[in-house]
């Protein structure tokens, strides 16, 4: 059977409004879906988890995050590497302070916590728009770097000021520190991200998510039919936050392990997830997606290609790389302004008329 | 007038006074863009607005939909004083309305615009929708079901998946006249419905004006330019000009009064 939209009509209006409206994408998220959980556990290693999988897990819960924010309600934020460090700050407080907690909890309530400094930054969204705000959680940013580098109680007096996330597990198993094996890392992060998309797919699909675009797309005339401004807008930085800082406490206890607020949660983070949502596509779950990977996978790509392949001297090849990004970046911005989703969208459309478009 | 309502020359009833404005002031600064007015809005009419360039009627509907908070005199809605209000607040009162420069989502799919419309009806939280599931679908589907039957009464079946942002004018201003609907107002704002439309489009959009108002017995406020259309089909008319009410009444009565005549035609020089 051909890979198209023509000929599968729906019977009600729930078939209607499901996700994968189009039963070959449904196989195919199933498939992948199988291959995420049941195959690549088995075979991943430390390399691949650490270079690919587990970063790429976490970015995607980042992009979810301010898509949400920027892309669906249209508010945009340069602070997301400040709520990621809330939250990584947040859960390596949990993970000291109470060290019976299982790590599920503590990467949920970190994210809650961010949710709670998220909506106190999101305050002056109500007053300003667009560059301005930029600007507003620009501040953001900074301030919490600085303060998580300031005050010696965030890192528990730590002689070198980072932070070190003991071991922790889930069912037996570490999830965090040394001893983590590698499928316990990929794995613990793949169940987090499957089911908060399911939950943003879920919002964004129904009225929260129709508030949220109404007041990105036209805010006067979202407010004539009944939306309240106030509290879309708080909730979309609420859920935003929540989700980056979920990110945040992965990357740090999952992925780094030991972290050091400027280096890992610096304003380049803010703009690497801003990156990740342009490039995938605003507004849009498999944009989150797409751009997560696409930003995770070409350094790791380049570097293999270059050093691997070509045998270039490992710092020529890092400099190169990141021309390379940048330059693919721009070409890509300028062919595509709206994302990898949007290339993806435009060849559905074809096909549902292919081969005959007339 | 009496307040018990009375019949149209087509034989329609019509009921009590549904909103009532009481000596309206509304000033910019030392602009005063409207000057004492007072009209009602009975249940059931279509009452219209109307004026020549720059006479407060745009101000007095913004007024009605709460943008505008006027410095003297008050609004009356449903038999109860309205305190001042913000917008959004006023559309759960059940005061829809549509824009004279379209102002529809234009990110958005039609069916998402006209959904949005159902928002004030719709009760899940948070929680309940990011789970969709049990109440929060069936909410949805229930809502789709009303949204989808106003889609076939306006004749937009075809483009229900299509982003608003590539639809011509003349559909959009139906889409926006959709959304509008799909919240069952109780009073209908209409902000210059046929502007920029041409003869076809402007015979549809009065057909679903009509339409509107004989199905859903939906109460109908418009401002509108073009006279044959407003003389067809309001049941009474307010006159506007520099910001004062010079006439009230049918459109017959409006169209002999002779301080109407002079608004529109100017006055004879001697």
């Amino acid at each position: 059977m051909l890979y198209r939209e023509a000929g599968d009509f729906k019977t009600s209006y729930v078939k209607d409004s499901q996700t994968f409206p189009i039963k070959a994408d449904r196989m195919a998220y199933f498939a992948l879906l199988a291959v995420a959980f049941g195959v690549v556990p088995f075979f991943i290693n430390d390399y691949w988890a650490n270079a690919v999988f587990v970063p790429f897990l976490i970015y995607a819960i980042a992009a979810i995050g301010l898509n949400i924010l920027t892309g669906y309600c249209g508010q945009v934020s340069l602070g997301t590497g400040g709520f990621m460090a809330v939250g990584a700050y947040a859960c390596y407080k949990l993970m000291t302070g109470f060290p019976d907690l299982p790590m599920l909890l503590n990467v949920l309530l970190a994210g809650g916590i961010t949710a709670g400094v998220g909506v106190l930054f999101g305050l002056p969204s109500l007053r300003i728009k667009g560059f301005y705000l930029a600007v507003a959680t620009l501040a953001a940013q900074f301030f919490l770097v600085w303060l998580f580098n300031k005050v010696p109680w965030f890192y528990n007096y730590s002689a070198s000021g980072q932070i070190t996330a003991p071991e922790r597990t889930m069912f037996g198993i570490a999830v965090t520190g040394a001893n983590t094996p590698a499928w316990a890392k990929y794995l613990f992060c793949l169940v987090i991200l499957v089911a908060l998309a399911w939950l943003a797919r879920n919002l964004t699909r129904g009225m929260v998510g129709r508030k949220w675009m109404a007041i990105r797309d036209m805010d006067i005339a979202a407010e004539i039919i009944g939306v309240n401004p106030l509290t879309t807008k708080l909730s979309a930085f609420a859920i935003s936050s929540f989700f980056i800082g979920v990110s945040g406490a992965l990357f740090f206890s999952v992925y780094l392990g030991a972290a050091e607020v400027g280096e890992a949660f610096g304003i380049q983070k803010s703009f690497l997830i801003l990156f990740m949502i342009i490039i995938g596509g605003l507004g849009s779950m498999f944009g989150s997606f797409a751009g997560a990977a696409f930003l995770v996978l070409l350094p790791v790509f380049l570097k293999n290609v270059l050093v691997g392949g070509l045998g270039w001297p490992t710092d020529l090849a890092a400099h190169i790389e990141l021309m390379i990004v940048g330059g693919l970046i721009i070409t890509f911005l300028i062919l595509e302004p709206h994302g990898l989703a949007q290339l993806w969208r435009v060849a559905k459309e074809k096909l549902r008329l292919w081969p005959f478009p007339h | 007038m009496s307040t018990e309502g009375y019949t149209t020359a087509d034989g329609r009833k019509i009921g009590g006074v549904l909103m009532e404005m009481k000596n309206i002031t509304l000033r910019f600064g030392g602009v005063k863009a409207i000057t004492d007015i007072s009209f009602d809005i009975r249940e059931g009419e279509i009452r219209a607005i109307i004026g020549p360039n720059g006479a407060g009627k745009s101000s007095m509907l913004n007024v009605i939909s709460g943008f505008y908070v006027p410095q003297e005199g008050e609004v009356w809605f449903r038999g109860q004083k309205r305190a001042p209000m913000r917008p959004y607040e006023v559309a759960r009162q059940g005061i829809a309305r549509t824009f004279q420069n379209i102002a529809l989502f234009e990110g958005m799919t039609v069916l998402d615009n006209i959904m949005t419309g159902r928002l004030t009806l719709m009760e899940t939280g948070l929680a309940a929708q990011s789970l969709w599931w049990g109440k929060a679908q069936r909410e949805e589907v229930a809502h789709r079901e009303k949204v989808e039957k106003i889609i076939d009464f306006l004749e937009i079946q075809p483009i229900r998946k299509t982003p608003v942002g590539r639809l011509p004018y003349g559909l959009k201003k139906r889409v926006e006249l959709a959304r509008a609907l799909a919240a069952e107002p109780k009073l209908l704002l209409l902000d210059e419905p046929m502007a920029g439309m041409n003869v076809e489009e402007k015979e549809d959009m009065c057909r679903f004006i009509l339409d509107v108002n004989d199905e859903f017995g939906t109460t109908i406020a418009l401002i509108e330019h073009d006279m044959g259309v407003v003389m067809d089909l309001s049941d009474r008319v307010v006159v506007m000009d520099y910001g004062k009410k010079i006439g009230d009444g049918t459109p017959d009565e409006v169209r002999s009064n002779p301080d109407v005549i002079r608004a529109y035609l100017g006055v004879e020089h001697a």
